[in-house]
């Protein structure tokens, strides 16, 4: 395939491009393989033309047209755009909802064009290859192929594991993803468990997600697993290996937990199609917990229905909060907090293993076990402790990316495999933030950024659905990763909390309905202006910089000293 | 939805230390069995006994300030008698029983009587440019023998004679005629309040329809003036009925009439009790809360209430034209709607000192009913109605869109709502202005201003910028729904679980506090230098500039602060617990596996009880 072959037509002149919040700017539309560009006209100034618009194709989620073509008709103008006699006949407009659900209008002269414009993005955006996509293009030139693809090797997190307890090993069982092709080539499993027992015990979960450790809590030496569902069956089948390989996680007399994301009687109900749960019976020391948490289609319509509710500004209060209650999207937030938090309190309070699984392992079950991380451990609450988390449990552990962030919240495509698993664990995370303003190095910024690239990125690293798709498609040998990319200094450094601390503690959230917040940065960011919170941000920010230099700013904003410091300028000019 | 369940089983936590002090000043109240020096009575807002349980007798205590604190006492004799003492305690007849009256700061006299006169409301006028060629001081409410519940000095057109002034107060019901309330120098607009006429279904009043010509002739940049009625329409038609009403478009020249919907102090008052119910209910999920705080209706009056204050802000700011507003009686819809919109036009309303003028102008002195509708005295409970809530809840909005235009913080307007139900201070008893002279108020009790002055440090809010401090810089708020939160710090001010675990504000503050103090000592450290060398500035300033760079390591180890240390509270209580506890937040029910608190025993004998939440 060619990408030029999508392209019916490349350029457009005099397309007036809007966008909530901004004025509208006119200029030429240019559709290369991977973006959209739009450059103004030269300003009357003698200004050469500027980009207004530098949009990854893949980013587009929904496009929706609309032409006239009335022959007499003067279609409506904007008060202040010139009126261009040529564009009397026809023209059209073209809708772009986009993945990080920011909505763009371009106004563009001649329905043809319009039409040929609004098919080419429409075939562009839906390339589903993934090597067509533009993270195999890109080649920035300050960063290097290689750089941040082996930043977070499961070897060294083990070592750290090692360093406290013997009872784990590092098993390379997997490294031709025949064990499990879904879980990376290294999973760190019970030291006195041999791959031999590992593969047979895989063989009775589904998709070979047999349970593995995901975290040890140093604290007190309990351990977070997690798996995919038993495949107990409607005969209630057994398998001693895995029998052997969780009895193995507890000794003798101690009690371990098994938080199940579904309710009981799913949970029950999936027998019927070959999966089920763990019996007390023959897993004496585990005791079962069932928290159901939504995924799947659901999930996405919750998504779904928000941020409709979110783009309706003339909603009344009513009509708004029936809508946000009705989308359900706080109570997804609200339910993954608190199953996190019953994980978490297990291990640090009860001082009991945990053993995380809902059905195929990959989605809530990656949600609970990330999210109790957060809460537990503090080393995952730095920049780069957070990316270490998200490689291990998101990407690593093969919450298929590729599958559910294909479409975001406007798609009019039949959504099949669609969930916004990993966005509700960002918000659950900026609920964390909001509730322990210091202990998150990191700052909204962040987990934005992160939200838009799991949808549409320049990166490789949320492509494909597992390890073994990423091996197979090359994707660490040929595409940037966004780690290497975040993690330059001057990129870092907008993604900082300025109020950051190192918290050693654990942070228990609240999780009462009073306390749990819509995320307006994220479901707001394109919608509500937000100079004035932009810009107490920013003094905030100042302030803090201001704290941890007291001395030289306050002297050097006297002593004329720092006029290089734009912060301590501005306070002189005032 | 703010109701504090104390927690008291939990015998090593903090909560159990507050419940504990709470509990205290109860146990203690009783014992002194008189109306002495306890907040906590006038604070009371309903004691409720629950059926018996195996435990003992529950108590159930509401207080106005949003907290709810549960006792159980062991014996229910007991139990009765504390419901019945409480009960006694918490309604008071007179206003000379009041706390008030009997709180003593150690101020002398003189400190008193500095106290009142820190708000000159005369001299507020003058801020606003008053009296001018327009607009004079008038002396016809002098002895309020026109409206009693207006106050003395009254600021109308010149053009309004006294006749006109008599006429169009006979007009207006509860006498209450169009006067200035805000005067806007730039666009040379006002904001005038009245109360609605008396038009009933056909009446009419030549003074009344020369009052409104006066106040439009007094603006010389726009012919026309809008009247806002701040009822919903069909409340005012209602009202013609009984020879009330609105005015009649066709009898007034050159108004523009304006309904805008805030409901009444009826409606505001179940409304506050329904969210009180979903706020009070434990353990509620995420939809039951939503949905409760859909049909409680509350945020849909305060998006109303703010909503009118835009409309007029746009018609003074982009049209310079001049506002009457009006709802009933004029001293609660007109109320908000007249001062949020002074707020939104005028940054000064927007610091500390402001904000006090703002209140003692636009709530005080115009008769704004605090004591009825605060229930201070035992009086007719549908006179009961948080309309000066409404108006902190929609500044507390404002707050939230614009960080950085207020001098003050969040703590300020919690503390003041603290206070208008406390009865420690004079400044709210009463119901107007005649009524409070006549209880010596400003002899015989102190002013809450001062105080709040003194301990204002509390209530800065330290990202005020001064790019918002210019006079008349306009506040253009967005009321599009979304942006109408639930205002978890009222009314969930005592229960710590549900807040931040740290403080932003606390912080910032203490950093901007630590700067200040740094800079005051290189100043100091500067002029030691200065007087020890005694030499010429040009050799200063090098020498300056050679020791800009050792000084940070000395002067960072005096009191430097670090983001560890424990930060200073707002108001008493502690904010700040980083980490906290899983018992705090009810994630699960699977409690019987795991071990249970024991609840503090105790028994009332001893001055304790068995306190559950």
């Amino acid at each position: 395939m060619e990408f030029s072959e999508l392209i019916k037509t490349a350029t457009v002149e005099s397309v007036l491009l809007s966008c909530a919040g901004l004025p509208p700017v006119r200029g030429t539309l240019c559709i290369t393989s991977h973006h959209l560009l739009l450059s103004s006209c030269p300003g009357g100034d003698g200004q050469p033309g500027t980009v207004e618009l530098w949009l990854l194709i893949r980013n587009v989620d929904a496009v929706e047209k609309r032409v006239q073509n009335l022959g007499w008709y003067q279609p409506p103008r904007t008060n202040d755009s010139p009126r261009d006699t040529r564009l009397a006949g026809s023209s059209g407009t073209i809708t772009l909802r986009c993945k990080d659900l920011k909505v763009l209008q371009l106004e563009i002269p001649g329905m043809e064009e319009c039409l040929n414009i609004a098919s080419s993005i429409e075939a562009l955006s839906s390339v589903d290859s993934v090597m067509m996509m533009y993270p195999f293009f890109y080649r920035p030139q300050d960063l290097r192929l290689e750089e941040g693809w082996h930043l977070f090797p499961l070897e060294q997190y083990f070592q750290q594991i090692a360093a406290q307890t013997s009872q784990w090993r590092l098993s390379d069982l997997n490294r031709d993803f025949t064990t499990c092709p879904t879980y990376p080539a290294d999973v760190i499993v019970p030291a006195a468990v041999s791959d031999d027992t590992l593969r047979r015990a895989a063989r009775f979960r589904q998709g070979g997600r047999f349970p593995v450790l995901s975290y040890y809590h140093p604290r007190n030496g309990t351990v977070l697993l997690r798996s995919s569902q038993p495949l107990t069956g409607p005969n209630r089948k057994r398998c001693p290996e895995d029998e052997v390989l969780l009895g193995m996680v507890l000794d003798e007399g101690e009690r371990g937990f098994i938080i199940d994301t579904r309710s009981a009687q799913a949970a029950k109900q999936a027998r019927m199609t070959g999966g089920g749960t763990e019996p007390k019976s023959s897993y004496p020391q585990w005791k079962r917990l069932h928290r159901p948490l939504e995924r799947g289609r659901p999930l996405q319509e919750s998504f779904i229905k928000l941020v409709e509710a979110c783009n309706d500004a003339s909603l009344s209060m009513d009509r708004w909060l029936s809508r946000l209650e009705s989308c359900r999207w706080l109570s997804h937030v609200k339910a993954a907090l608190s199953t996190a938090c019953l994980a978490a309190q297990c291990l640090d309070r009860e001082e009991a293993s945990v053993l995380v699984h809902g059905a195929e392992g990959t989605d809530t079950t990656l949600l609970v076990t990330a999210l109790a991380q957060v809460i537990l451990d503090p080393g995952c609450r730095t920049v780069v402790g957070f990316q270490g988390l998200l490689e291990r449990e998101w990407i690593e552990a093969g919450h298929p990316f590729h599958l559910r962030c294909a479409r975001s919240a406007y798609s009019h495509a039949r959504l099949k495999q669609e969930a916004p698993l990993f966005l509700l664990f960002l918000d659950c995370v900026w609920q964390l933030s909001r509730q322990f303003p210091f202990s998150l190095e990191f700052g909204e910024s962040l987990l934005l950024t992160l939200f838009d690239n799991a949808y549409a990125s320049d990166y490789g690293t949320f492509l494909c659905n597992n390890e073994k798709e990423r091996c197979l498609c090359k994707v660490k040998e040929n595409t940037h990763s966004l780690w290497a990319w975040l993690n330059q200094p001057e990129e870092k450094k907008k993604y900082l909390n300025p109020l950051y601390s190192h918290n050693p503690l654990v942070i228990w959230p609240s999780v009462e309905p009073q306390s749990i917040q819509l995320w307006q940065g994220l479901f707001f960011r394109w919608i509500r202006p937000s100079q004035y919170l932009d810009e107490a941000r920013a003094e905030m920010q100042r302030l803090v910089e201001g704290n941890e230099a007291p001395a030289k700013e306050s002297a050097g904003s006297r002593l004329s000293q720092s006029l290089s410091d734009p912060a301590a300028r501005t306070e002189n000019e005032r | 939805m703010h109701i504090w369940q104390h927690s008291f089983q939990m015998p090593n936590s903090d909560r159990y230390l507050r419940g504990d002090d709470c509990f205290s000043e109860v146990i203690e109240m009783l014992l002194r069995a008189s109306c002495s020096a306890e907040i906590l009575h006038h604070h009371i807002a309903a004691v409720e006994k629950l059926p018996l349980t195996t435990s003992g007798c529950p108590l159930v205590i509401q207080c106005k300030n949003f907290r709810i604190v549960h006792f159980v006492v062991p014996r229910e004799r007991d139990c009765h008698d504390v419901y019945n003492s409480l009960l006694q305690l918490s309604r008071t007849a007179k206003y000379e029983e009041l706390y008030a009256f009997s709180y003593n700061p150690k101020q002398n006299e003189s400190e008193q009587v500095k106290g009142w006169q820190l708000i000159d409301l005369a001299e507020e006028y003058k801020r606003m440019g008053v009296p001018n060629d327009y607009w004079q001081l008038s002396d016809a409410n002098r002895d309020y023998k026109i409206c009693e519940t207006y106050p003395r000095d009254l600021y109308v057109p010149r053009t309004a004679s006294k006749p006109i002034i008599v006429g169009s107060s006979k007009f207006r019901s509860k006498g209450r005629f169009p006067v200035l309330s805000y005067y806007h120098k730039d666009k040379k607009a006002a904001i005038c309040r009245c109360s609605q006429p008396l038009s009933g279904f056909s009446a009419r009043c030549l003074e009344d329809e020369h009052m409104l010509q006066a106040i439009s002739k007094a603006n010389p940049s726009n012919r026309y003036m809008y009247v806002m009625d701040t009822r919903p329409k069909l409340n005012a038609m209602a009202n013609r009925a009984a020879g009330k009403g609105y005015e009649n478009e066709d009898n007034y020249s050159n108004i523009r009439f304006q309904f805008v919907g805030i409901e009444n102090i009826h409606v505001m008052r179940s409304s506050l009790q329904k969210l009180l119910e979903v706020s009070g209910t434990k353990g509620l999920s995420v939809n039951d809360f939503l949905s409760g705080l859909e049909s409680s209706g509350w945020l849909r009056h305060i998006k109303a209430v703010l909503d009118a204050a835009v409309f007029l802000v746009k018609a003074i700011a982009v049209e310079s034209a001049s506002v009457l507003v009006h709802c009933s009686d004029g001293w609660d819809r007109t109320s908000q709607v007249c001062s949020l919109g002074a707020l939104l036009l005028d940054s000064y309303y927007r610091t500390i000192k402001g904000f006090m003028v703002l209140i003692e102008k636009d709530w005080i002195s115009f008769g704004h009913k605090f004591s009825d509708r605060c229930c201070q005295l035992d009086g007719d409970p549908k006179e009961i109605s948080p309309v000066f809530t409404q108006f902190l809840e929609s500044v507390w909005n404002l707050m939230e869109q614009f960080p950085q235009a207020f001098e003050y913080n969040e703590a300020f307007l919690l503390q003041i709502h603290e206070h208008v139900h406390s009865c420690q201070f004079g400044n709210f008893l009463g119901n107007c202005q005649k009524e409070r002279e006549e209880l010596k108020l400003k002899e015989k009790t102190y002013s809450l201003w001062p105080f709040l002055l003194d301990e204002q440090k509390k209530y800065q809010n330290p990202l005020y910028s001064p790019d918002f401090s210019p006079e008349l810089t306009l506040l253009e708020p967005n009321t599009v729904s979304f942006n109408f939160k639930f205002w978890r710090n009222m009314y969930h001010q005592f229960d710590r679980s549900m807040h931040p675990r740290q403080s932003v504000y606390d912080l910032i503050m203490n950093m901007s506090e630590q700067n200040k103090q740094l800079e005051k000592d290189i100043k100091e450290l500067e002029a030691k230098i200065k007087q020890k060398n005694g030499q010429p500035d040009a050799v200063l300033m090098k020498e300056h500039q050679q020791s800009a760079h050792p000084a940070p390591m000395a002067l960072k180890t005096p009191p430097c602060f670090k983001k560890e240390q424990p930060l200073i509270p707002v108001n008493d209580a502690v904010r700040t617990i980083e980490g906290s506890n899983t018992a705090d937040n009810r994630y699960s029910e699977f409690m019987e596996e795991f071990s249970k608190a024991e609840p503090a025993v105790v028994s009332l004998e001893y001055g304790v009880a068995r306190m559950t939440c």
